[in-house]
């Protein structure tokens, strides 16, 4: 049933994110990606992480996707053109992810021991286990983080506002 | 207990058609409610000649926007046009399958009163609700109509920007009850009737008013109406919509309003707990469980008595002064909520 599942959305997911690239509407492409992360919060789900889930969905789905469709919507973005693509990408590009690709698949194989596996449908996350972890242990890394999105988002307020 | 998997999946399927049925009636009511009311508020008689009281009224509704001409306008975007009313009205559907109705009894290994008892039911409410922003987005856009548009860009800042508040106005009664689930946070309201409602024995009353003018801005209701005002924009990101298309964004509001009166009536006001507590005499497990079912049921009817009460007293609001509103006051209100509540439980020490 997990497996299913799994290979369900983990589908949807690689195709969303093709579809993401091969559309030619703004529009289309952040439906795709809607739907890429909608998937990806089912897969988290999968993996009893229930809270990241639920956030996925409110905060990447709901939230800043509607922020994506409104500004494409906003400066009425047409069809895109399209092109060969430049040289360099399929010189350097193309073997560049795929050697990528592979060097993380190498590490990911050789090291499968120490990182140890996951049974799909096995662990269940409960919220209250994530935040003792996120407000006792990883509570500086936490405090530092939400201080540097304060920071972006003062950055964006001074860029943005007018000259009086 | 031996469950037969052949029962239970029978009961379930069951189980899920009778909601979905009840709650398409309860909108086709919810808006015979709204027209008499208003009728009523504004002086006159509302809907009357089909059937006792107009009560046939909606059966004709349904049928007359089913028989009609379901136009396509020639530049519209064809795929999207017409995804968008199917995203906004089963969004609005599937939210109600987390609300329980009332108390927990199994029959079989199914419960009878909820579809699906989840962890963190609070939580898909939420996700759901903002999802279903699409629906509205994507009919102003795609419907290549400049008031379609402005109404549909509207929409989207508001719920986006109302979103915030409301989650934050929930945190409070999360807090008080430590689980996102909605039957604990309901249990953790009944021991002593109306006392100990999260709206007075939580001291919630800030939370449950940020969360009430939010959840009218999230449905689009007047006063917040903004993307559908008539009077600038002739009918919003519906404009270019009509026959059953046209109906589902109807049905999508309304069935919005039901369960944002449905959770209202969970995490404020005991959802099917007696607010007499334990002071009425108990008549048996078959009277008490309809009893729950009847106070959730008259507690759901007050909040939406009260979207049609408010539609038909309070003027629309301008934009600026809604966007002012929800950033400037109702947040840091729903913040301060959730500093006073902690500081309350830390310091009673749970």
């Amino acid at each position: 049933m997990h497996l299913v599942l799994f290979f369900i959305f983990g589908g949807l997911c690689v195709a969303g994110a093709l579809n993401l690239l091969l559309q030619r509407h703004p529009i289309n492409s952040a439906l795709s990606l809607i739907v890429v992360m909608s998937s990806l919060a089912v897969l988290y789900l999968l993996l009893g992480a229930e809270f990241l889930a639920a956030a996925q969905v409110i905060v990447y789905s709901g939230a800043i996707m509607v922020l994506f469709t409104f500004v494409i919507m906003l400066l009425n973005a047409g069809r895109e053109e399209r092109t060969h693509g430049s040289k360099a990408a399929y010189l350097v590009g193309f073997p560049g992810a795929a050697a990528l690709l592979a060097l993380l698949v190498y590490v990911f194989l050789s090291y499968r021991e120490q990182l140890g596996g996951v049974v799909l449908g096995e662990y269940l996350v409960t919220t209250s286990d994530l935040s003792r972890v996120l407000f006792h242990e990883l509570l500086l890394p936490f405090e530092v983080t939400s201080v540097l999105i304060l920071v972006a988002i003062l950055g964006a307020v001074a860029l943005a506002r007018k000259e009086q | 207990m031996e469950v037969n998997i052949w029962i239970f999946l029978l009961l379930n399927a069951l189980k899920v058609i009778v909601v979905t049925v009840l709650l398409l009636m309860c909108v086709a009511y919810t808006v015979l409610l709204e027209r008499k009311v208003v009728g009523r508020i504004q002086n006159r008689w509302g809907p009357s000649r089909v059937g006792p009281f107009g009560l046939l009224q909606p059966l004709c509704d349904g049928l007359k926007l089913f028989l009609k001409e379901d136009l396509m306008p020639l530049s519209v975007e064809r795929p999207l046009y017409i995804l968008a009313p199917i995203i906004a009205l089963s969004c609005a559907l599937i939210s109600i399958s987390m609300v329980p109705f009332g108390p927990d009894i199994t029959f079989h290994g199914v419960q009878i009163f909820q579809i699906s008892d989840v962890n963190i039911g609070l939580l898909i409410l939420l996700g759901v609700a903002s999802v279903g922003v699409y629906g509205i987005a994507l009919a102003g856009w795609s419907s290549n109509n400049k008031y379609s548009l402005l109404g549909a860009l509207r929409s989207s800042a508001q719920i986006v920007s109302y979103e915030l508040s409301l989650g934050l106005s929930l945190v409070g009664v999360i807090l008080l009850s430590q689980s996102f689930r909605l039957r604990d946070i309901v249990d953790r309201q009944s021991a002593h009737g109306l006392l100990s409602w999260n709206i007075v024995g939580g001291f919630q009353f800030v939370a449950f008013f940020i969360y009430l003018i939010s959840a009218y801005a999230e449905a689009n209701r007047a006063p917040f109406d903004m993307p559908e005002a008539e009077t600038e924009l002739t009918a919003g990101y519906h404009t270019e919509y009509s026959s059953m298309k046209f109906a589902m964004f109807f049905m999508a509001e309304y069935a919005n309003m039901i369960t944002i009166s449905c959770v209202a009536t969970l995490l404020f006001l005991g959802g099917w707990s007696s607010p007499f507590g334990n002071l009425l005499p108990d008549g048996g497990p078959v009277v008490q469980s309809l009893l729950g079912v009847f106070w959730f049921a008259a507690k759901v009817f007050f909040f939406l008595f009260l979207f049609v009460w408010v539609r038909g007293t309070l003027p629309r609001i301008r934009y600026d002064q809604l966007m002012g509103f929800g950033w400037k006051f109702l947040l840091p209100l729903a913040i301060l909520n959730i500093v006073a509540t902690s500081l309350w439980l830390a310091l009673r020490g749970t």
